[in-house]
């Protein structure tokens, strides 16, 4: 009987190297870096440098940061900012879900028109919003000022936009879209097939919400999620223009310390904190959506999307 | 001209429904679907079918000729303007696709990708509120029904198209539903694998032999092989309907003819005596059925593999002509033959010495292989080689 011969396991030859291509290739590489180096990275690590330069000179040390700690005002500052972004990140959570939903499966006249305008709000500086909303609930808003010529009154109900509620309210305004983008992007890659399956199976819509499309839609959720999270933590022009006395968010913070105080070192080690927690969180969003899988994985066939969005 | 009304029972009565299962048939009473601002485009016109319990109904039709929309009034995707759409004898023609209890499988198998086989085939039950205890059960089964047990923790990503489509087709069988609805669920196969998903689906409705499926088909061949009757569709309107054979051997129509196999249509007109037709000033000896009109114009059709190469003998209807086009079919020639005029398809048995295009030959038909089909032509009638 014949001997069955295997058959021999493909070799893995490495691709012919040309002679000196890969020095070559680092060279291209070097001109971005470097200007990326003296643009940003030079910068962030005087910074982070000044936050760790005692005042009478010496070596680094962590001095400034434990004062910084102790500080009632940088404790509240820190609580505020989490507070905040975490309150404008779930509103805008909530209401950019809620929107999209109806812009992608509700038939209405005007819903491309409604997804383009996102388009163009995402363009908008964050100031014009908060602007935007005092002249609509500021105490001398339109909302009081019919409020007033109804009833007579001096003063309209409506005062809350120097309120932590007015930069939550600004915040969650400007901040929907960002995660109204994605998802609508993500709705418009589920399949009509896979919608019209659920109901025929005697799914109600609530039921595909939940079951086919969020799923479907959930790292899209999470990326708009995280991405408004970190502008949050981040955001100042909002917090600026609300005028809003009482809310010192981080960036607030720094702005305080470097230009009203002249406390340059206290401004860099509140940056410095501001950046690690932003830096934590999108660490934090990358390890999620990596455990997660990242979505529903490579699709099969051209099935028909929605359209639109 | 509007074919005759499909007749409402061409089965004896199915049998008793099984137990938990719900009633079957569906009846399409004058259903009419327009869409545009004011319905100005009619997309299904004054539709009346009945789909009978346990019976396979093929709806055929060109593309757009309004087949899907049919099934999707049925599914309850599409609002009717007029009519109304019964489901086991109950009109649902306002009810949510939720509450109609069908089964539907489409072309593009529609699985959702973040659940596993088994979640999938599960997702109805649990949509349908079905005892948790139940489930697993019932997951199997319809599983083990479609052959793919041994998938049931696969990804639908991990699968071929073909088991994909067997998983769309548990999904929609575990729910016990009374309809099924397919709607072109093989189009996206191969040819082997249609063949092999063909016979499944036959085997599947045996196995279920009360269940009512509507099988929205472009496919002649789906719909031949598979169907108990065929509703041919064509602009938005039902043209046709009857068993396979009936409508392949006597077709009733000229576009039924055409779109069910390939046929020879020739404009004839019928003879005041009856005896027969006249093609360009040559008499054919054809039955004329008594509701063709003596004098008027007529289209004859006859199969190609009914037309035969010689002269026949004395009792066939010859043809001279002369070859355009001769191809190789494997075990058949097919020879395109100019008949003053006229292209006559035949196909024979594969020829030794076959003729070349300029050669003259007869071609001979039976009397009795032809039929007589009212009104005239609007095509060539060569749907389908």
């Amino acid at each position: 009987m014949a001997s069955a011969t295997k058959a021999p396991a493909p070799v893995r030859t490495a691709a012919p190297r040309r002679p000196g291509r890969r020095p070559a290739a680092a060279l291209w590489v070097l001109p971005p870096v470097a200007a990326l180096a003296v643009a940003f990275l030079h910068p962030l690590a005087l910074m982070v440098w000044q936050s760790l330069t005692p005042e009478d000179g010496g070596g680094p040390s962590t001095a400034h940061y434990t004062q910084v700690f102790g500080e009632a005002s940088f404790r509240d500052a820190l609580t505020t900012t989490v507070l905040i972004a975490a309150g404008a990140t779930a509103g805008a959570l909530l209401l950019g879900l809620a929107l999209s939903l109806v812009i992608a499966f509700v038939p209405l006249p005007g819903g491309r028109a409604i997804g383009r305008f996102i388009d163009l709000f995402l363009a908008f500086p964050s100031f014009l919003i908060t602007l935007a909303l005092l002249f609509l609930y500021g105490t001398t808003g339109m909302a009081n000022g019919l409020w007033t010529d109804l009833t007579g009154d001096a003063h309209g109900p409506l005062d809350f936009l120097h309120t932590p509620c007015g930069v939550l309210l600004a915040e969650v305004t400007y901040f929907t879209p960002f995660v109204m983008r994605p998802l609508l992007a993500a709705f418009s890659q589920v399949e009509t097939g896979q919608l019209e399956a659920a109901a025929s199976l005697g799914a109600r819509p609530w039921r595909i919400v939940r079951t086919v499309i969020l799923p479907e839609a959930l790292p899209s959720l999470a990326a708009g999620g995280a991405l408004v999270l970190v502008l949050c933590l981040n955001e100042f022009g909002i917090v600026l223009f609300t005028g809003a006395k009482d809310v010192v968010t981080l960036p607030v913070l720094v702005y305080t310390k470097a230009i009203l105080d002249g406390d340059y070192t206290g401004a860099c080690v509140v940056a410095v904190v501001n950046i690690a927690l932003s830096v934590a969180l999108y660490a934090l969003y990358r390890t999620v959506m990596s455990r997660t899988g990242g979505g529903a994985g490579p699709r099969r066939g051209g099935a028909p999307h929605r359209a639109g969005a | 001209m509007r074919a005759p009304a499909a007749p409402a029972t061409a089965r004896p009565a199915a049998p008793a429904a099984e137990p938990g299962r719900p009633a079957s048939g569906i009846r399409f009473d004058d259903v009419s679907v327009a869409y545009g601002r004011h319905g100005e485009h009619t997309v299904l016109d004054s539709f009346d079918l009945t789909v009978e319990p346990g019976e396979v109904m093929a709806l055929l039709g060109p593309s757009g000729s309004g087949k899907t929309t049919a099934l999707r009034a049925v599914a309850g995707f599409v609002r009717p303007a007029r009519g109304r759409v019964l489901i086991g004898g109950r009109d649902v023609t306002g009810l949510p696709p939720y509450r109609r209890g069908i089964g539907m499988v489409v072309q593009q198998y529609a699985l959702f990708p973040h659940m596993k086989v088994s979640e999938n085939v599960a997702f109805g039950l649990k949509a349908q509120k079905t005892p948790r205890a139940e489930i697993p059960g019932r997951v199997a089964e319809a599983l083990e029904m479609t052959g793919m047990a041994a998938y049931a923790g696969r990804q639908p990503r991990e699968l071929s198209g073909g088991q994909q489509q067997r998983v769309a087709l548990a999904r929609a069988l575990a729910i016990r539903p009374g309809v099924l609805l397919l709607d072109e669920p093989l189009s996206a196969l191969d040819a082997q694998l249609r063949s092999g998903m063909l016979a499944e689906l036959a085997r599947l409705h045996r196995e279920l032999p009360d269940v009512s499926i509507l099988y929205v088909t472009h496919d002649q061949i789906e719909a031949l092989t598979l169907a108990d009757r065929i509703a041919v569709l064509e602009s938005a309107r039902l043209r046709d309907c009857g068993t396979p054979q009936d409508l392949y051997r006597r077709p009733r129509t000229a576009f039924t003819a055409s779109f069910i196999g390939t046929a020879n249509l020739l404009p004839v007109t019928v003879r005041a005596d009856g005896t027969g037709v006249d093609l360009g000033g040559r008499l054919l000896t054809v039955p004329v059925a008594e509701g063709v009109a003596r004098g008027s114009g007529a289209t004859l059709c006859v199969r190609p593999h009914l037309v035969g190469l010689g002269d026949g003998g004395a009792t066939g209807n010859t043809l001279p002509g002369t070859v355009t086009e001769v191809q190789w079919r494997g075990a058949t020639h097919r020879l395109y033959v100019s008949v003053d005029g006229h292209r006559v398809m035949a196909d024979v048995r594969e020829l030794r010495t076959p003729p070349t295009p300029g050669d003259t030959v007869t071609v001979h038909f039976a009397p009795e292989d032809a039929v007589l089909v009212p009104g005239g032509l609007t095509g060539d009638g060569d749907h389908h080689g």
